[in-house]
């Protein structure tokens, strides 16, 4: 068979991507390795009920994928570790229909102007591969419209001080406030900070004949059971809906093939084991910062920078004990972040001089607190006293925490590439991260960490202490060198130069007419901010390049 | 009704389990909360059909709409392999041991629980804590499985009569009754 476009991956890229090119007309296969929980299999364009507020179902046994077991990732530090120094979960974003989408919170600030031009507007940074993005805020702004309209986002319209300009308002007002962060927001703003209700795709009110969230708190890392969530459900159920995509799940796309400067369709294994191929005018990839260098490895496509520059985000924990109940287990896991740390200072400023650095940068700050309480109690030893830790719970019901979403810097010996022994279930090499903070993480997270302290004891923490994700700027529990967070990027950066880059601005790969990366691979500076809503923005711009449509002719 | 450990290998459990979270006067300990059957029920998950993986969804019942937690997914052939792997090993079987073999979860209980000694259940409370601290990785897998075993779900075959939910003010699964705007700003 074949059709206008296969989409490699159904997360928030690849269901964009069908969304705007089924609206336009063409016939899509979407292929998506993981199984589908999100989409009713009686009717795809609706959604399934297998979601759940169910710890152990989706934080231990691995209901959205990827199961380590079938699908590890290896993980060393740098080259001097050797092949690898870890094999397992490596930042296990959701390996299922829908993707990385099922398991987020929803946060989806959009990135600023200045995102957009690091290099630029910041300038160079040693050992990093500072750039400017091919494309400007401006270029993406009637995207982030779309898609804010399309998944439905919650915010409130001026709430940022520091927020890029808008063409238009929120599709809905902001959801309720948590009630630790009513008090988080306070005690910010006294001390010159300032906090706001984070724009959210979790739907306020009914919107796009899904209902409101009613603040059940298993939120961040659980599929919604009443997909109040709209990214990417509410793509993939319109998607469906048109006639013009199939979705096939439980399918791996082992090959992209290619003849000169044409990828001409795919090699996939079904559910049944068996090889296969099929033909398609355009090939859009989507797996993500991990899978989509994988794919492009095992398929001999790109140039010598696929796979470096791999970006996280350098989390700094900063946590306090509060004197009153944080009632975290109530709402959306995070509802009020600040971006400070993003704007530069007299401190930090002088901070960077005394480093030695050029400038220093942080990450967005999310307001957090609570947990779930299988989650608590594997933290205190076992013994006498585990039942009154848990009946008092300092962890889940008092502690409030800070995370700063650091923006990492790209470096090129960060990378992606194919583990040389270690496999997966179907015999492909798995991929293999290697990754190390820079010291302009460090030094930002060691910068921004006791500001966010002095927060937290305005708050009334009674103590506080530091952490950070992977475990190199403080002490603490998180001493993995794996870095924990979710926010994977680069990989297979844009640009206008095939020399310095992997893609163009439209995603397109070098040297290939139809092959288009549309996730989080593309992007060549990380920002601090969540990938999510920029690269579903990016993918919709791509995907309407490709089928020349815009905003304005789409719903 | 036993599932898959033994009489006797699940007596020491239950005695593992009381030493890790005994019962206290406030809070129910592991064996009061059923962490000892949430394990058997793990260990023979493949006793059931469908096998006890993955509860179903959306809502348990116990907070309004339908019970649909007792209505265990099915599984794949790729969940089946990983999950019978993770539980039963890979016995040699080819394609279990594409990365080479693995220990089941059912092979290390059985080995741990021998290890701890038939006399186990006889020893006092520091004894049997200074054998399982001498055997750390067993412990903490236990340890693990006991706290899943308290405050996860009860369909799994733990958090009997959701008690350990109960003692430490946890209202458990809220769906589709879940929170007002009121009780999650201003509670």
């Amino acid at each position: 068979m074949s059709v206008d476009a296969v989409i490699i991956g159904s997360g928030p890229g690849g269901s964009t991507a069908a969304d705007v090119l089924t609206q336009a007309g063409w016939n899509v296969v979407i292929i998506e390795k993981g199984r589908n929980h999100l989409l009713d299999p009686k009717d795809l364009s609706k959604p399934a009920s297998d979601f759940s507020n169910d710890e152990v179902k989706f934080m231990d046994r691995y209901f959205l994928g990827p199961d380590p077991f079938l699908e590890p990732r290896t993980f060393r530090v740098s080259v001097e570790e050797g092949d690898r120094s870890h094999v397992g979960e490596v930042n296990s974003i959701p390996s299922t229909v829908g993707g990385g989408g099922t398991h987020a919170d929803g946060k989806t600030p959009r990135f600023r102007e200045v995102d957009f031009a690091m290099l630029s507007e910041f300038g160079p940074q040693p050992d990093a591969q500072m750039a400017d993005w091919p494309l400007s805020y401006d270029d993406l702004e009637p995207w982030y419209a779309h898609v804010e309209n399309a998944i439905g986002v919650a915010g409130t319209e001026g709430a940022n001080p520091f927020a890029a300009p808008r063409s238009g308002p929120f599709p809905m007002p902001s959801g309720a406030p948590m009630y630790a962060s009513t008090i988080s927001s306070a005690a910010a703003e006294k001390l010159g900070f300032h906090p706001y209700a984070a724009p959210t795709a979790a739907n306020s009110v009914p919107y796009g004949g899904r209902p409101a969230c009613n603040n059940c708190g298993f939120c961040a890392f659980l599929g919604c059971p009443i997909h109040a969530k709209g990214d990417p459900v509410a793509l993939l159920t319109r998607t469906m809906a048109t006639g013009r995509a199939e979705l096939w799940s439980e399918t791996y796309v082992s090959r992209i093939r290619t003849q000169g400067r044409q990828a001409t369709g795919v090699d996939y294994i079904g559910p049944d084991g068996v090889e296969r191929s099929m033909d398609a005018k355009h090939v859009i990839v989507a797996g993500g910062a991990f899978e989509t260098p994988r794919l492009l490895l095992l398929s001999g496509i790109g140039n010598e920078l696929v796979g470096r520059n791999l970006m996280c985000h350098y989390q700094s924990i900063i946590v306090g004990m509060m004197p009153f109940d944080v009632h975290g287990d109530r709402g959306r896991a995070v509802t009020h972040v600040h971006d400070d740390a993003m704007i530069p200072d007299k401190r930090s400023i002088q901070a960077a001089k005394d480093a030695g650095l050029p400038w220093i940068r942080g990450g967005l700050v999310e307001h957090s607190g609570g947990g779930m309480p299988a989650r608590e109690a594997k933290i205190y030893p076992w013994g006498a006293n585990h039942g009154e830790l848990m009946k008092n719970s300092p962890m889940r019901r008092h502690l409030f925490a800070f995370i700063m979403q650091g923006e990492d810097l790209p470096y090129a010996t960060n990378t992606v590439d194919l583990d040389p022994h270690i496999k997966d279930v179907r015999g492909f090499p798995v991929a293999r991260i290697t990754y190390r903070p820079g010291r302009h993480e460090l030094v930002a997270s060691q910068h921004y960490g006791p500001q966010l302290e002095e927060i937290l004891l305005e708050m009334g923490a009674t103590w506080t202490t530091k952490t950070s994700s992977p475990g190199t700027s403080y002490n603490g529990p998180h001493a993995t060198p794996v870095p924990e967070s979710r926010h994977i990027i680069g990989t297979a950066r844009m640009g206008v130069d095939p020399a310095t880059s992997v893609v163009d601005e439209w995603g397109r790969v070098h040297g290939l007419d139809n092959v288009i990366v549309a996730d989080s691979s593309v992007f060549p500076t990380s920002a601090g901010y969540g990938p999510t809503l920029t690269l579903v923005a990016l993918s919709a711009r791509a995907a309407g390049h490709l089928a020349g449509v815009t905003p304005a002719s789409l719903s | 009704m036993l599932i898959w450990l033994s009489e006797s290998e699940f007596a020491t459990l239950q005695s593992v389990c009381d030493r890790m979270v005994p019962k206290s006067d406030a809070t129910p300990g592991a064996v009061q909360s059923g962490a000892p059957e949430y394990i058997d029920t793990l260990l023979g998950a493949f006793s059931f059909d469908p096998p006890r993986i993955w509860a179903g969804g959306p809502s348990s019942g116990r907070a309004g709409g339908v019970a649909a937690f007792k209505n265990f997914h099915s599984l794949t052939a790729m969940d089946e392999l990983a999950w019978r792997t993770r539980i039963e090993g890979s016995q040699g079987i080819p394609e279990r041991e594409f990365n080479g073999p693995v220990i089941g979860l059912q092979q290390a209980y059985r080995d741990g629980l021998a290890a701890l000694g038939s006399d186990f259940d006889a020893l006092t409370p520091e004894e049997q804590s200074e054998r399982l601290h001498a055997t750390p990785d067993f412990a903490e897998m236990v340890f693990t499985h006991v706290c899943e075993g308290m405050y996860g779900a009860p369909e799994y075959g733990g958090n009997r009569e959701t008690r350990a939910w109960a003692a430490i003010g946890f209202a458990g699964d809220v769906q589709p009754r879940g929170w007002t705007d009121q009780e999650v700003s201003a509670p």
